[in-house]
């Protein structure tokens, strides 16, 4: 099975719950740690992520500052902030009624899957 | 705020681009070590776990320009790239860049000044407080003159009253003439020109003084003292601007009259309802003062109630007229406005004539633009053409089709702003002459300016001109083969051609575009010199008028006889002296001249005959002269002239014209059909018709004569009096003697002016002249824009065939053949141009026919000139190129590539 496209924005929802569940992390980490999470279903490339953390940072939703890795490397590291953590408990609340709404969509009178059956 | 927190933190990283740049860096490479460091320690070899890292990485130049463009303003950034690219590509290319703005200016200036003019005349409303509430009062369009327009004050006092639909009516005198004002200062007295409105008119059209009053009832009452209210260029003029003038009293007419306020600039009665007229002052009107009993004087001007329409005013009025009385004395005059009594927008009345004109005039002005484009289309294509292989490598090295077209765009937006500025200053520089030009009997013409309008319509012509000629050959570069661009020497290749087939597609565009505009123009020129050559009735070369100031007051004069004969001493000894200055010819007085004001006092008919109901529509227009006018004025009299033995005490004698003549005799009151010599009854006595005169154009040079009857000023009342002095020599030359003569007689003549009564008819032309040459002009334009289209076509394929011609003629062609074959081949591009443009013509023809005088919109003569003229210019312009190719030497050519 091939990796997933990141769908428009989902990126954003990730960096901002990696950082909401890990606390301040560097770019690096948070690349890192959703690709463990995504178990590598995603596709993704791990320079993208800094468009995301621009973009959020702008908005207000994450702070940044330098300072020190765990093996003493100077990195820039990112944490939510407040107005972070109630877009992403907004962001949240969207997706979950957007999947409910797509699972019953998909369940109405039997998908193409179950006609054609993977070729 | 927080909404705007985004596009304001890339605005600012817009401007701190290195340290964030920096800092991106600084990240990254981090980023990098981190991963390698990670991968290290998994076992990976040194190069691999850098090489693993980069890759799941992603780019790097990729991730910071996605960084850069969720960080800034990255539009911007390229917008910046992209001028700065076509500011250096432009100034490389001085002569084309010069070119391209100057014919830009042109266009888009041209275009600039002719919308001020057709939104001041046509599409800006009337410069009055809820101008679209005003409304012009009077008959459908007639033959007959002012008088017709007019209305007594009994009649006015009635409609007035009666009307529902109409917050007030107002009005002026339609009869006063230029002098009719002198002002004395001490010295020789100053003419100047007054206008009498009933005391409402400010108030109506919603003016208000600048200084000081404005009219009120009580100005306007019998015996209230004299006051005036002046003019601003009256009042900066005469007056010096002087900031006390209010209350200051001066001699006007004799009477000490007391300055009351004065106008506002904005103000000018002469460009709303006297075009070309300078009115340097207004009086109040006493209505129930003599007025009373002079007939048809004062012209309606209405403001609607809110809320009331156009159609329902219409009907108010149409009630209205049949209770209206000429005189309310004469109960049988009653009822004769029935169905004269209209009112239509002020709007219409002042510039309706003039839409089609306009329309015109902004399609002459579109299509100049157009050709300007497509003039800049094919420039644009030649410089894309040779630059094909500097877009062919932009896009190798990864520029995007819609990237080059944004680039050549970007070109075009600022040659054509650079145009468009250069074009506004050439308008402004247009329009303030225009606004100047008093002498051209335009409505609304002195208040012309570039205002806001004028500017949106710059940007947006600019804007358009821009995409016109920027995309196609955007679109041609963009859908063009990039390999072939590549390999392309520049001569005898695919792209090479189909770039000529898309610049002669345009040329033929061009030339088509110009033969409309010089079909046009011919047209326009054909009527004007027919109109020129229009037979008058009077000859208005070699004599000029003067207004002369008399006074024929005679106490107790009862019936007006010893005024008469007063005024006939008075005129005898005036025309005898200036009669005697050498190399006057003729000399005579009349209170009215052709083309000028005029009136009419009812109509005599053959003596024994009752005119019946409805049989005269319109009365002759009165002209109260002295012997020998005519003469002066170049008219023809068949008959007697008057003499100064026709006086107040002999029979009542007149002189009628041609037209009027042939419409009495046709009643068949008389055996032999002929009028002259026969007496008419005038409703009031008998008088002797002695003379029958030519037909003089007293309205216009372009309408047909009306009715006119000329009665001797030793026996009926004139409106005053104006000299004709009919000279040998230019009349100028002796402006000096005839004013000194004047004085001589009478130390109260004011200093009036000499004019030519040539000056009458170019007056009465000036506004088809005015169309003439504007229309004209831009014909030139476009076809001096036409020469340099299709000069810059051949020229091109000449250079790009320069091998070909060289192996033609290392084969035997001679020099003849080459040149011959160049310019068969502009003519192909011209004759094509000139069918497609003649065919157009001839469709659209019927939208000028209404403009034309004498002259069939298929007139041969202006399309075999017009032909012609194209013929002309294609053969000079496809010359130079020939001859260049002719001399091209066939071993230079050859060793060329």
């Amino acid at each position: 099975m091939s990796k997933l496209d990141l769908l428009q924005g989902t990126l954003d929802l990730m960096v901002l719950q990696t950082l909401a569940a890990m606390g301040p992390l560097h770019g690096y980490g948070i690349a890192r740690r959703i690709e463990h999470i995504s178990g590598n279903e995603v596709l993704l490339n791990q320079g993208t992520i800094y468009a995301s953390l621009v973009r959020l940072e702008q908005r207000g939703w994450i702070a940044s500052s330098w300072g020190t890795s765990d093996n003493n490397r100077k990195a820039k590291f990112y944490a939510i902030t407040e107005d972070g953590r109630k877009q992403l408990a907004e962001d949240t609340r969207y997706w979950e009624r957007l999947s409910d709404v797509m699972d019953r969509v998909l369940a109405v009178g039997g998908g193409m899957g179950n006609e054609e059956g993977p070729a | 705020m927080k909404l705007l927190r985004r596009p304001r933190e890339r605005f600012r990283a817009f401007f701190h681009k290195p340290e964030l740049d920096a800092e991106l860096q600084a990240e990254i490479a981090a980023h990098l070590e981190m991963a390698i460091e990670e991968n290290l320690q998994r076992g990976l070899s040194h190069t691999e776990a850098r090489r693993q890292a980069l890759v799941r990485f992603g780019g790097v130049e990729l991730a910071k320009d996605q960084h850069r463009e969720a960080r800034g303003l990255m539009k911007l950034d390229i917008l910046l790239q992209d001028l700065k690219y076509t500011f250096r590509t432009l100034g490389r290319d001085r002569g084309f860049t010069m070119v391209a703005i100057l014919i830009l200016a042109l266009g888009i200036g041209a275009n600039i000044a002719v919308f001020s003019v057709v939104n001041t005349l046509l599409l800006r409303p009337l410069p009055f407080p809820k101008a679209q509430e005003l409304v012009w009062i009077a008959p459908p369009p007639t033959k007959c003159g002012l008088s017709c327009s007019t209305y007594s004050t009994d009649a006015y006092d009635e409609f007035r009253s009666y009307t529902r639909s109409f917050q007030d009516v107002t009005g002026y005198f339609a009869f006063s003439g230029p002098g009719n004002l002198s002002l004395s200062l001490g010295g020789a007295p100053l003419p100047a020109t007054s206008i009498d409105v009933i005391a409402n008119f400010f108030d109506l059209l919603g003016v208000h003084p600048t200084m000081g009053r404005l009219f009120t009832a009580d100005d306007a009452r019998n015996g209230a003292p004299p006051v005036v209210v002046l003019t601003d260029p009256w009042w900066r003029r005469q007056f010096n601007a002087d900031p006390a003038i209010v209350g200051k009293a001066f001699d006007m007419n004799g009477k000490q009259t007391t300055v009351i306020g004065v106008l506002p600039r904005s103000f000018d009665f002469g460009a709303v309802f006297s075009p070309g007229a300078k009115i340097d002052a207004i009086t109040p009107l006493n209505l129930y003062g003599p007025p009373r009993d002079w007939g048809n004087i004062i012209t309606f001007i209405g403001r609607l109630q809110p809320g009331v329409s156009l159609a329902q005013a219409r009907d108010d009025a149409k009630a209205a007229a049949p209770r209206m009385c000429w005189n309310n004395k004469y109960p049988n005059s009653c009822g004769q406005y029935t169905d004269a009594v209209v009112p239509v927008p002020l709007k219409d009345y002042i510039s309706g004539k003039l839409r089609r004109s306009l329309v015109v005039l902004w399609c002459a002005v579109g299509a100049i633009l157009l050709i300007a484009c497509v003039n800049l289309s094919n420039l644009m294509l030649a410089r894309a053409a040779a630059r094909s292989k500097e877009f062919a490598m932009r896009s190798a090295l990864g520029a995007s089709r819609f990237r080059i077209v944004r680039q050549l765009l970007t070109e075009s937006l600022v040659l054509s702003a650079a145009g468009a500025v250069f074009g506004l200053g050439l308008a402004m520089v247009l329009v303030a002459w225009l606004a100047h030009q008093g002498a051209i009997a335009l409505p609304l013409l002195s208040t012309l300016r570039i205002d806001g309008d004028a500017l949106g319509w710059t940007v947006l012509i600019a804007v358009f001109a821009a995409t016109f000629f920027g995309l196609i050959p955007g679109m041609r570069i963009a859908g063009g083969n990039l390999q072939e661009a590549l390999k392309d020497s520049g001569a005898g290749s695919g792209l090479g051609r189909k770039h000529e087939r898309v610049r002669s597609v345009l040329v033929v565009t061009e030339v088509a575009l110009a033969c409309m505009l010089l079909v046009g123009a011919g047209l326009l020129l054909r009527s004007f010199m027919k109109v020129l050559d229009v037979d008058l009735g009077f000859q208005p070369d070699r004599a000029a008028a003067v207004n002369v100031n008399y006074d024929d007051n005679v106490p107790n004069d009862k019936d007006g006889k010893l005024g008469a004969a007063k005024r006939g001493v008075i005129f005898q000894q005036i025309l005898a002296r200036v009669g005697a200055i050498p190399g006057v010819e003729a000399v005579g007085m009349s209170d009215y001249l052709p083309l000028g004001g005029n009136r009419a006092w009812g109509t005599p008919s053959p003596k024994g005959r009752k005119w019946r109901d409805k049989e005269i529509t319109s009365g002759p227009l009165v002209y109260v002269i002295t012997p020998e006018y005519l003469r002066a004025m170049g008219t023809g009299i068949r008959g007697r002239d008057f003499t100064w033995d026709d006086g107040p005490n002999g029979e009542n004698v007149v002189m009628i014209n041609k037209s009027f003549a042939r419409f009495l005799s046709s009643l068949g009151q008389w055996q032999d059909y002929d009028a002259l010599g026969k007496v008419l009854d005038t409703g009031g006595g008998d008088i002797r018709v002695v003379g029958v005169v030519d037909d003089v154009h007293e309205e216009s040079v372009e309408g047909e004569a009306g009715w006119q009857i000329y009665y001797p000023a030793t026996q009926a009342s004139p409106a005053g009096a104006t000299m004709v002095v009919r000279t040998k020599l230019p009349p100028a030359t002796l402006a000096s003697s005839v004013m000194a003569a004047l004085r001589q007689l009478n130390p109260k003549q004011t200093a009036a002016e000499f004019k030519p009564i040539k000056t009458l008819v170019s007056h009465s032309v000036s506004p088809r002249r005015f169309f003439m040459m504007l229309v004209g002009s831009f014909a030139g334009l476009g076809l001096l824009l036409a020469a340099l289209g299709i000069y810059g076509v051949i020229s091109y394929s000449v250079t790009r065939q320069t091998q070909e011609i060289g192996i033609k003629m290392a084969l035997g062609a001679s020099a003849e053949l080459v040149q011959r074959q160049v310019l068969a081949g502009t003519l192909r591009l011209a004759v094509f141009g000139i069918v497609l443009g003649t065919a157009a013509s001839f469709a659209a023809a019927r939208l000028i026919a209404s403009l034309l005088f004498d002259t069939s919109p298929w007139d041969a003569w202006t399309y075999i000139g017009t032909v012609a003229a194209l013929l002309a210019v294609a053969v000079v312009s496809g010359f130079l190129p020939a001859r260049r190719a002719s001399r091209i030497n066939p071993l230079v050519a050859l060793r060329a590539n």
